[in-house]
Order: structure tokens, then C-alpha cells, then sequence
């Protein structure tokens, strides 16, 4: 679906994108993860035609982002990091001509409306005006935008951003619906909605991808596995068994606050899955094992290890550092 | 074409929902009336020919103005907001853009403009009017409206925000109405030139007379080709940064 070779962009002296390479099959959803600045939202702008590298090249479907653009339009949708929505439209007819800037012939417009509308829950807000939606049903209607007339493949910039958790959870069952239907690319600073709704990881460092493959392709490839362990005992006494451990990386403290007295809470970094040594080596060092726990947020873990050493940096396209909303 | 026509008539219901719309029109109308009746009609004896003609004078410096304040939004508004990523990640050519936007731009003048009819029809309460005169008159102020308006979006694509939108497009509509002042302190060939580019003096004044020169149609529609073909360029010029 997506064949990306060699991309590159420059804005002045600054590479935001250097030599990407990158494939997406058909069907698949992919995220899109990286820091602020690394170069994520113009990729997307990129292969959503709304920006031109400085070179390389970009397909969709066999078809050329920069040389026929045109008709790669046809066959995306698009959600920009800013939905761009028409306050003073109402949900319904802002859909409509969205289709119909898509495309989609004026007599199917109503039953693409009503499918997208559907899609997205939406079908209550119909004739409501965008300008008095919440933040929420905003970026839904940003997402029912980008797949109103049923685009081969969905790219979508931060489709959770600013959502409380409620709606985060939401906009990522609505996502997941989408799977099957779309290829979807999703970038995300919400790393367990990269986990837990896309098939792959592309990750993005300074403009570079870094990693890519599933959340255990990159961990396995990484060969480090975050553990996470409640200990009550000698504290001391815990650190040293556990960093003789073999395969231990490192032993840090972890969330302290929550700890009570006489309780340790620790991080370990372990070449392998470690937890069985773990027990036994806690258990026979006299320490209780009140919790041990395979890192809950692994991709986190996974996320900071491969951006490790990459200072942010103002990403050149973002409105907060441009001033244009585009 | 659909597209453009998609695009002009979704700008044109955004006049009409937008307070801005209706403030311009309401302007527009109050100043020209009280103008009409100052110093149209109130200025002493006139023949009617002559008062059509002072309405058109004060009505097309209106006219240029509120071009300049509709046209600031057209692009710049959309570039604010980011709207203007549904756009330009739509299968829609820059050039559909542009035109639609000016289309709406140029209804909406039209419709504030047509609403003044009124004023030069109660001449005949007392005096007589030549149609032809108001015809040539009206073509006149929908010319250099039309010219402004283009002006303005040339204006709107290039700026970021729409007060400085404005700003250009006012700076812009302004050189050319000076560019007579320059035609006459001036040698040849510049004063021809500038003679030539004028805005209102050369072009506008015999439509104020009733009097319609294909020279002067040629002009203000080379003015508004050229100005929108400039703003599709700057438009296209966006995928660049």
C-alpha cells in the first residue's frame, strides 16, 4: 500500500525526515511513534500530499505522492494533528462536503454521511454545529472527515490528542473498528494506544526510523525487558542480590511515593523475561515478593530506551513552532 | 469545475452565517446611503446624469473597501484555523481553490452591490435616468470590485493571518490607485506605464460616465487573471514549506 524510499526533507539547514525507508501492506494498522520533533507529523504531511520532500520518493498503491499527487488525494484521508473543521457547519453538512470534495457523487453523499456518521457514533450530532461540539466529538468528527468517502488507506496525526481517558478509550475502540475496513497509519504520543491498536511500530528518532516491527519484534530486538518489583525487607540487601543477578542491566528505584515503610519498589532492566530468577532470588535472599509485575507500560519502557539520548526538538511543521495551523 | 463550485458555495453560506457578513453588507448600505443623500442628492441642483455618476464615485471607493475586508478571510482564515488541510489534502487543484474562494467572494460583493440599485432608481422620482448609464456604471463598480477581490486573495494566500491579509492586500489596491499620481511626475515611458496599470482614474471614471471601453473590460479582467493566477502559485508554493 505505502512503499517509502529514501524520503528526506529539509526546511532550510534542518533535516525534519532523513532517509526513511519504510512498507505498509495493504490492511495493515501501523503507529507512528516518536518524540515531539522527531519528524512524525511531516512524514504524514508528506504522504498526505499536503507537503513535498526535498527527495526521495513516496508511493501509494503504486502511485506517486509528488509526481501524481491528484490522484493519491483520492485515496487517502487525512486527520491533521489540528482537525480541520468548519465551526459554523453542522456535523452532517461539513461530512457531506467533505464527500463531495473526496469525490463521492452528490446522490451517494447522504448514505456515505450516514455510514461515516455511524462509524464514529456520531449519528446524534447530525445537525449539531461543530462550533458547540467538546473537544471530543471534535476529533471524532475529525476522523469521520478522513474516512467519509471510504479511503484505501486512513493516515491520522494524533487522533487522541487532548482526549480525557474515557474518551481515549473510545477513540481507540472507534479506531479499531476501522481495522479490516482501511490501512490505517496512526502517529500517537499516547504509547498504549500504539500498543493496543496497531499491528506494527514504525519509530521515529530525529527524523530517522529507528525500529520497526511489533511491540515484541522490537523488544526481542532490543534483547531488554522492563521488570517491575514490590519488595518489603532488607532494602539493601534486595539491590545487591538482584544486581548479581546474570542478564540484570540495571536496578533503580521506582515510584518511591507509593512505597510504604519497609517496602521498595524497583525497576530492573534485564536482558531476558527474568521474573522466575527474580522470585527464587528474592525468596532465598529472606525478602518478601509482594508484587512482580512484566513493566505494565512495556512499550514505554521500550519507547524511552529507543529515544534515549534524543533531545527534543521544535518539530519545524507543528503550529506552536511555525505559527500556521498547517 | 464541481469543485470550485463545491468550494464557492460552502464560502458563500459561511458569509451569510458569519456576523463579519452581514456587518459589511449593513456598513456598505448605511455610509452609500447617507453618501447618496448628502452629497448626491442634497448637493444643490444637479442633472441626473451627474448624480448617477457621484453615486458611482462614492459607491466604488466603498466597493474597493469592502473587497479588501472580504477577501482577507478567504485564505488566511483557513490557515489560521488549519482548515485549509481539508482542502489541499483533497483531490482538488490549487487552481479550484482560488476560484472557488473568489467566486464566493465576488457573490457576496455582488449581492451587497445590487442591493444599492435602489438608491440611483429613486433619481427618477424626480429626474430621469438612462438605463445604459447604470448599466456601464454598475459593470464598472462589478469590474473593479471583482479586480480588488482578486487583489485580496492574492493577499489572503500570501499572508498567515487575515489582518495582515488586509494589510496587504490594502498596500496592494493602494499602489495602484497611486500609480496615477506616479503617471504624472513621471517621464515616458513610465508615466504610460503607470498610466496603464492605474486601478481608477484611466479605467473606472468612463463607466462613472456610462461609457463602457473594451480596453478598460481587458484591463480588469487581465487584473483578475493575473492576480488569482499569482495567488494559485502561492498557494502551490505552500507544499514547499
Amino acid at each position: 500500500m505505502i512503499q517509502v524510499r529514501g524520503l528526506t526533507k529539509y526546511y532550510g539547514d534542518h533535516a525534519a525526515i532523513r532517509d526513511l525507508n519504510f512498507d505498509i501492506a495493504s490492511g495493515e494498522v501501523i503507529g507512528f511513534l516518536g518524540r515531539n520533533g522527531a519528524g512524525k507529523t511531516t512524514t504524514l504531511k508528506v504522504l498526505g500530499c499536503v507537503l513535498l520532500p526535498t527527495s526521495g520518493t513516496a508511493t501509494v498503491d503504486g502511485v506517486d505522492v509528488v509526481a501524481n499527487a491528484h490522484a493519491v488525494r483520492a485515496k487517502i484521508g487525512f486527520l491533521p494533528d489540528t482537525p480541520p473543521l468548519y465551526n459554523e457547519m453542522s456535523v452532517g453538512d461539513f461530512l457531506r462536503f467533505a464527500a463531495e470534495l473526496r469525490g463521492v457523487p452528490s446522490r451517494q453523499a447522504a448514505a456515505k454521511v450516514q455510514a461515516a456518521e455511524e462509524k464514529m457514533d456520531l449519528r446524534e450530532m447530525h445537525d449539531v454545529p461543530i462550533g458547540s461540539l467538546s473537544h471530543g466529538y471534535r476529533q471524532r468528527v475529525g476522523v469521520a472527515q478522513a474516512l467519509v468517502h471510504q479511503p484505501a488507506l486512513l493516515i491520522l496525526d494524533e487522533p487522541t490528542s487532548g482526549l480525557d481517558p474515557i474518551q481515549i478509550v473510545e477513540m481507540r475502540d472507534l479506531i479499531r473498528r476501522l481495522r479490516g475496513q482501511h490501512t490505517v497509519l496512526i502517529s500517537s504520543h499516547f504509547l498504549a494506544e500504539i500498543s493496543q491498536t496497531c499491528d506494527r511500530l514504525l519509530v521515529i528518532q530525529r527524523g530517522e526510523i529507528v525500529a520497526q516491527g511489533s511491540e515484541d519484534d522490537l523488544a526481542e530486538s532490543r534483547g531488554k525487558s522492563a521488570i517491575e518489583l514490590t519488595l518489603r525487607g532488607k532494602i539493601e540487601t534486595a539491590r545487591a542480590v538482584l544486581s548479581a543477578l546474570p542478564g540484570v542491566v540495571e536496578v533503580n528505584d521506582h515510584d518511591p511515593a507509593s512505597a510504604l515503610p519497609g517496602e521498595v519498589n524497583l525497576r530492573i532492566r534485564a536482558e531476558t523475561d527474568l521474573r522466575a530468577e527474580l522470585v527464587r532470588a528474592s525468596v532465598a535472599a529472606g525478602l518478601d515478593v509482594l508484587r512482580i509485575d512484566q513493566a505494565a507500560s512495556r512499550l514505554e519502557s521500550l519507547f524511552i530506551e529507543l529515544s534515549r539520548n534524543d533531545p527534543p526538538t521544535a518539530d519545524p511543521t507543528s503550529p506552536a513552532s511555525t505559527g500556521d495551523a498547517s | 469545475m464541481r469543485n470550485t463550485l463545491l468550494i464557492a458555495r460552502r464560502e458563500l453560506a459561511a458569509y451569510f452565517r458569519s456576523m463579519s457578513g452581514y456587518v459589511i453588507f449593513a456598513l456598505v448600505l448605511l455610509i452609500d446611503g447617507i453618501l447618496f443623500n448628502a452629497f448626491a442628492l442634497g448637493d444643490g441642483e444637479h442633472r441626473s446624469a451627474e448624480v448617477v455618476a457621484k453615486f458611482l464615485e462614492y459607491t466604488s471607493g466603498l466597493v474597493m473597501i469592502s473587497s479588501v475586508l472580504l477577501s482577507m478571510r478567504l485564505l488566511a482564515e483557513e490557515k489560521q484555523t488549519g482548515t485549509i488541510v481539508l482542502l489541499t489534502s483533497s483531490p482538488v487543484r490549487d487552481r479550484e481553490i482560488i476560484l472557488g474562494k473568489f467566486l464566493s467572494g465576488f457573490a457576496f460583493l455582488a449581492i451587497i452591490t445590487l442591493a444599492t440599485l435602489y438608491m440611483p432608481l429613486l433619481i427618477m422620482v424626480n429626474g430621469k435616468i438612462s438605463w445604459g448609464h447604470l448599466f456601464a456604471g454598475y459593470l464598472g463598480l462589478l469590474l473593479l470590485g471583482g479586480t480588488t477581490l482578486a487583489l485580496g486573495t492574492l493577499g489572503s494566500a500570501l499572508a498567515r493571518t487575515q489582518v495582515l491579509a488586509a494589510i496587504i492586500s490594502a498596500v496592494l489596491v493602494t499602489t495602484l490607485l497611486i500609480a496615477w499620481a506616479l503617471a504624472h511626475v513621471t517621464e515616458r515611458p513610465f508615466n504610460e506605464f503607470f498610466q496603464a496599470i492605474a486601478l481608477y482614474h484611466k479605467h473606472f471614471t468612463p463607466f462613472m460616465q456610462g461609457v463602457i471601453h473594451l480596453r478598460d473590460v481587458v484591463y480588469y479582467g487581465m487584473m483578475i487573471y493575473f492576480s488569482l493566477f499569482a495567488a494559485t502559485r502561492v498557494l502551490e508554493a505552500r507544499r514547499w514549506r
